[in-house]
């Protein structure tokens, strides 16, 4: 079975942003750029089917600039076998993405398509359900487990009251949660091997779906900062403070 | 306008996040759906009839909309979006699973976690871990929308009689099933809900000493909440966790206990009111949010506090 892996080129989760002061965005100039986080344990993910003979070839996918390339290298350096740039200069929203990933799933006919569940700049957690209704295919979402048998996997989720086990058929869509698994950091004569296998590039626009923006960003601004605090030195100091001070207690 | 609203609920009760969610909808205005659909939820129905805010509710009844399985609630609520001008869903685990599916049915782009509602088709969410704050306008005729709970207060549960009509569901989606809830069972109040929560990180070091987190919360009736590097370390369940991919609550004492403040940890909790963290390192950056702080051993002050406070 083919796997698809959508990864995508954000802002290292280690670096603090700033907006703009013109509220136009974030300033995104000389700041560390990685994979995002849950695309690394999607890509882990099917490697480790890989591994077990499940899975027989993983491409890696990403819509952006050329500069994504160096994300694609990353996925070949984890152990992608190849690699597929869609080239957009202004960043298409998720329903567009999930446009651009439908066309990519019927040419290559994959039996899953792995997704990271959020991306960690927009925050969306959009992309792989919207992927998942546009092939009808069904979605196990927020995944921290998931086992194969056969033409189905039993997949768990992460919901807000603990855990639910699904079972889906293949083939289907796969969100991840951070706890499925340990991505792995690869190995220099990977990064080394990695160089030489091949990227795609092809153009967003040449697939004809439209990737005009809905949304229109009005403005964006930093939070209201919290007032600074101050250090008590013991409990009591802490319960008087929370009665008579905050007179929340 | 006319405004859909999808209820979450355990085919018993509902989730307060309705409540919430039925805020931003009144914030919105006009008239409000609420979609209940679920097996044999006629108590949710009832609930759902009786919130004074809700004009009519929807009753889809069958045994595929049990489990709550986003390809079956989908497809539900994919026919009937075109109704509205808005369709608006908890942007809960349960929201989250199903309304992009939703869009994609629809051709609308989602406004996701909403924590702001500007005009009827302009919102204001968080991006970046809640680090930045976009206001985003939308040119779809149908929005569909995902609500933030804490940033909306509830509406009145009651004071409602709304008329109830059923809505047909059509086929089970081929090819998901529902297999088994693992549900965490906790004596103490709900972690998205509750007015006071303790939370315990990596700083506690073990599942055996996350009992002194807990302690303290009963002495406080409090929820219990986790950083990631607590859960993962198996000290508190899922569930627990508070943070940009875990849950986000705004009580009114929020006690970082062992928690170093990472960025991702704060998206969950900065809008607490109160903040008070427990630290023995006194650069964490928990300290620079925190409204009361006290540099020390946990295992020192939080026996300390649990004693003290009566
Ligand atoms: C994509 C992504 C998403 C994430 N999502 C989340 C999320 O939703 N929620 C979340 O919490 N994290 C999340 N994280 C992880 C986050 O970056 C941090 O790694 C995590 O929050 C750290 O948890 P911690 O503060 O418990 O552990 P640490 O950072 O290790 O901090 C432990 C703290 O305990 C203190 N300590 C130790 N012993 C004692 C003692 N005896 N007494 C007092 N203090 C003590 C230390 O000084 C330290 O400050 C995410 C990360 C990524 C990359």
């Amino acid at each position: 079975m083919k796997v698809l892996v959508a990864v995508k080129r954000v802002v290292d989760y280690n670096v603090r942003i700033r907006v703009k002061s013109d509220g136009s965005g974030v300033d995104t100039d000389n700041v560390v750029m990685s994979m995002n986080p849950f695309d690394e344990n999607g890509l882990e993910e099917a490697l480790r089917m890989k591994q077990a003979g499940i899975a027989t070839e993983i491409v890696a996918v990403t819509v952006g600039t050329e500069q994504s390339q160096d994300t694609l290298r990353s996925a070949l350096a984890m152990g992608a076998d190849r690699a597929i740039l869609i080239k957009a200069d202004e960043a298409p929203e998720p329903l567009g993405i999930a446009k651009l990933l439908s066309k990519v799933v019927e040419q290559e006919e994959p039996g899953l398509v792995i997704l990271g569940k959020q991306a960690i700049d927009d925050d969306s957690n959009q992309t792989g359900q919207m992927l998942a209704a546009l092939l009808n295919w069904p979605q196990g979402t927020f995944a921290s487990k998931a086992e194969f048998e056969g033409d189905s996997v039993n997949l768990t989720r992460e919901t807000d009251a603990g855990l639910e086990t699904i079972k889906i058929n293949l083939p289907a869509v796969i969100t991840t949660d951070l706890r499925l698994n340990e991505p792995r950091l690869p190995k220099l004569p990977d990064i080394m091997k990695a160089k030489k296998k091949p990227i795609d590039m092809v153009e967003a626009a040449s697939f004809g779906v439209d990737l005009a923006p809905r949304l229109e960003v009005v403005s964006v601004s930093a939070p209201e900062a919290r007032k600074p605090g101050v250090i008590v030195a013991n409990a009591a100091e802490l319960i008087d403070k929370l009665k008579n001070e905050a007179g929340v207690l | 306008m006319s405004i859909l609203v999808i209820a979450e609920h355990d085919n018993s009760a509902l989730n307060a996040n309705t409540l919430n969610t039925l805020n931003a909808a009144a914030k919105i205005g006009g008239d409000i759906t609420l979609l209940v659909a679920g097996s044999d939820a006629q108590s949710v129905v009832d609930e759902a009839a009786a919130i004074a805010s809700v004009s009519k509710v929807l009753s889809a009844n069958d045994a595929a909309l049990a489990d709550g399985l986003a390809e079956n609630i989908a497809w539900l609520v994919n026919g009937i979006a075109a109704n509205y001008t808005h369709v608006l869903a908890p942007a809960s685990n349960f929201g989250k699973n199903f309304l992009p599916r939703v869009a994609a049915m629809q051709d609308v782009m989602q406004v996701s976690d909403i924590v702001d509602v500007v005009s009827a088709d302009t919102f204001v969410r968080p991006i970046y871990a809640g680090n930045a704050l976009v206001t985003v306008k939308s040119s779809d005729s149908v929005k569909l929308i995902t609500v933030r709970s804490t940033a909306f207060d509830a509406v009145e549960a009651t004071g409602g009689s709304a008329a109830v009509e059923e809505l047909a569901f059509g086929e089970a989606f081929e090819g998901v099933s529902f297999v088994s809830r693992d549900v965490t069972v906790s004596e103490r109040p709900d972690l998205a809900t509750a007015p006071i929560v303790v939370s315990g990180g990596r700083g506690v070091g073990s599942k055996e000493d996350f009992a002194i987190i807990e302690k303290l919360a009963e002495k406080m009736n409090a929820a219990v909440g986790a950083s990631r590097a607590a859960v993962d370390a198996g000290y508190a369940p899922n569930d627990f966790q508070v943070g940009q991919t875990g849950k986000v609550v705004a009580p009114d004492i929020y006690f970082a206990i062992g928690i170093s403040g990472a960025i991702q940890h704060q998206a969950g909790m900065r809008e607490s009111k109160v903040i008070v963290a427990i630290n023995k390192d006194e650069e964490a950056p928990i300290f620079q949010i925190a409204t009361y702080g006290i540099v020390a051993d946990l295992f020192d002050v939080v026996p300390e506090l649990t004693e003290q406070l009566s």
